[in-house]
């Protein structure tokens, strides 16, 4: 898409969407805590995501599906712009937390520390268990060792880790098994309170019985955070998600209720998908 | 298969020779070194030898705790020099340095590793002595001198090993650290220097053993004198300096001394070639 057509088509889609997504969310009772609107994305002269407009509702899982290359990461990474590390990476469009624009006044680093990451390899610091998870609220300026030791009960707790690592806390976290260390990871991000957490392809590199608990792990989560995942593992995102959005070469297919866009998908491209016809 | 096992045996026998010949000169030298040194060292009687602090060879005064006190004494006021300076070049060429700004420091640090240290000695007696022998007390010629200039050598050695080590830490780190929410800064300092730790610490070993070893230029800007320095601005003279100012004229226990003053700086080379792989390991195990 050139510059001239771009502005013209933005004014268009939202308003299609708008009318679809408003019609869902008040089906579903939920208000969105994380949007995208007209979002396009460029690495150098690739155009990454094409005019993509999703919302993510408070308090509940969405996940975003579709084959290796159209664009899910890189949506998931502009939502905490980690895609400002890579180089001749453009992005036009809306992105807003709670309303605000993302790309606008929000300090990054805020904006990282309420959208929270876990990547697809568990990355664990070469440091102590208890230092990997108070290392997020030291930077944000808690230095208190009692108010330190509660966050990191409380973390480890909530990641479904705290029996397992409770008496090896000093240890170095690269001794735990790969399961044991994105529960970390998790604990680690959860510490610094986030409100929305991202969860890129988190179990692809585990065994089944661990992503089996980091999936229930996430389920319960999202009582209390808005999860967005990207999985390649269709059947995840049934068991885990309310909702689920469909990427297909940059382009978001469809988006929806995560039920009827298995059972009934609206688009053939979506349809011939998730039944395993190509991807 | 004959002909190809042939083949393999002869190329195994080539490099298994060619690996023997670096080994067979640590041997040679290290046999050379002890069979001349050692009887010297007893004649004199070890710790007069070690410790004694009068070195007169004309009054047959073998001690050389003066050089050894200087060689240790040069090393740390090197290391406070080139370390600092050695480690935050490193973090700044691998972390914040922009590519023009690189692609003038690595150039100019790798002529630096280049510069023959006799060069750095003309360097140091042209600048650094007359600078200090102006400013400061003394004639210049001193540990302070010493110092700075080796300081200045050891520079290359510690920037491109610690460099190598953070640029060995793995990118993951540093994305972890800024999806937390951290600062460029604070990623770099709290997560990737720690996580290069040993790397760096062995960039610093190696140039302990670089500025212990070094001799050209601390004989040119030392001062030389076999005493103990009382102050930076006193002369020094290391145990290098110690050999290669009198081996030419050397004869006797005058000479067998000097080669057991090459025994001692054996004996540190090794104790810091073994910090070094021990360091080594720990990295890898972790």
């Amino acid at each position: 898409m050139d510059a001239v057509t771009a502005p013209e088509k933005r004014i268009m889609e939202p308003e299609k969407e708008q009318s679809m997504q408003s019609a869902r969310a008040e089906a579903a009772g939920a208000e969105a805590k994380m949007g995208v609107e007209g979002l396009d994305l460029y690495y150098g002269e690739f155009h990454a995501l094409k005019d993509v407009t999703l919302d993510f509702p408070k308090n509940e899982v969405t996940a975003l599906i579709g084959p290796s290359g159209c664009g899910k990461s890189t949506l998931l990474k502009t939502l905490n712009r980690m895609n400002d590390l890579v180089d001749g990476c453009r992005v036009d469009g809306c992105v807003s937390l709670d309303g605000d624009d993302i790309y606008g006044g929000l300090p990054v680093n805020d904006l990282r520390r309420r959208v929270g990451m876990v990547f697809q390899q568990p990355n664990p610091f070469p440091m102590s268990i208890y230092d990997n998870i108070a290392f997020g609220p030291r930077t944000h300026g808690i230095k208190g060792k009692e108010e330190l030791d509660v966050i990191v009960e409380q973390s480890l707790r909530d990641a479904a880790i705290w029996d397992e690592v409770k008496d090896r806390l000093k240890k170095c976290a690269l001794g735990l098994s790969g399961g044991q260390q994105q529960r970390l990871c998790i604990a680690r991000a959860l510490a610094v309170q986030p409100e929305v957490l991202l969860l890129d392809e988190s179990t692809s590199a585990l065994d089944p019985i661990s992503t089996a608990k980091i999936e229930g792990l996430v389920t319960e989560l999202a009582s209390k955070y808005t999860v967005i995942m990207v999985t390649h593992n269709m059947l995840q995102a049934i068991r885990v998600s309310t909702k689920t959005a469909f990427f297909l070469l940059g382009e978001m297919v469809e988006a929806g209720d995560t039920d009827a866009l298995f059972t009934h998908p609206k688009d053939s491209r979506t349809a011939d998908y998730v039944s395993g016809r190509f991807g | 298969m004959s002909k190809s096992a042939r083949k393999e045996g002869f190329a195994r026998a080539l490099f298994t020779l060619a690996a023997a010949i670096s080994i067979l000169a640590v041997a040679l030298i290290c046999v050379f070194l002890f069979a001349n040194g050692l009887p010297a060292m007893f004649q004199i009687g070890i710790p007069e030898f070690l410790l004694g602090t009068t070195w007169k060879p004309g009054s047959d005064m073998y001690g050389i705790f003066p050089m050894i006190v200087g060689s240790i004494y040069v090393t740390a006021g090197a290391i406070l020099v080139g370390v600092p300076a050695g480690i935050l070049t490193a973090i700044y060429l691998s972390r914040f340095a922009g590519s023009r700004v690189a692609s003038v420091l690595r150039p100019g640090i790798e002529l630096l590793a280049g510069i023959p240290s006799v060069v750095y000695g003309f360097f140091g007696l042209m600048v650094l002595v007359p600078f200090i022998r102006v400013t400061m007390p003394g004639r210049g010629l001193s540990l302070l001198a010493a110092s700075l200039l080796l300081g200045i050598m050891i520079l290359p050695t510690i920037i491109t090993v610690a460099k190598n080590a953070l640029d060995a830490v793995p990118r993951s780190y540093y994305e972890g650290a800024l999806a937390l929410g951290a600062t460029h800064e604070r990623a770099v300092f709290r997560i990737l220097v720690p996580a290069a730790f040993s790397g760096i610490m062995a960039a610093v070993v190696l140039g302990v053993g670089r500025a212990i070893g070094e001799t050209m230029a601390v004989v040119m800007v030392a001062g030389n004198q076999p005493v103990i320095p009382n102050s930076i601005f006193d002369g020094v003279r290391t145990m290098t300096a110690n050999i290669v100012l009198e081996m030419g004229y050397a004869a006797d226990l005058h000479r067998g001394a000097l080669i057991a003053t090459g025994v001692v700086l054996f004996v540190f080379i090794m104790l810091i070639s073994l910090l070094f792989s021990a360091i080594k390991k720990r990295g890898e195990e972790r």
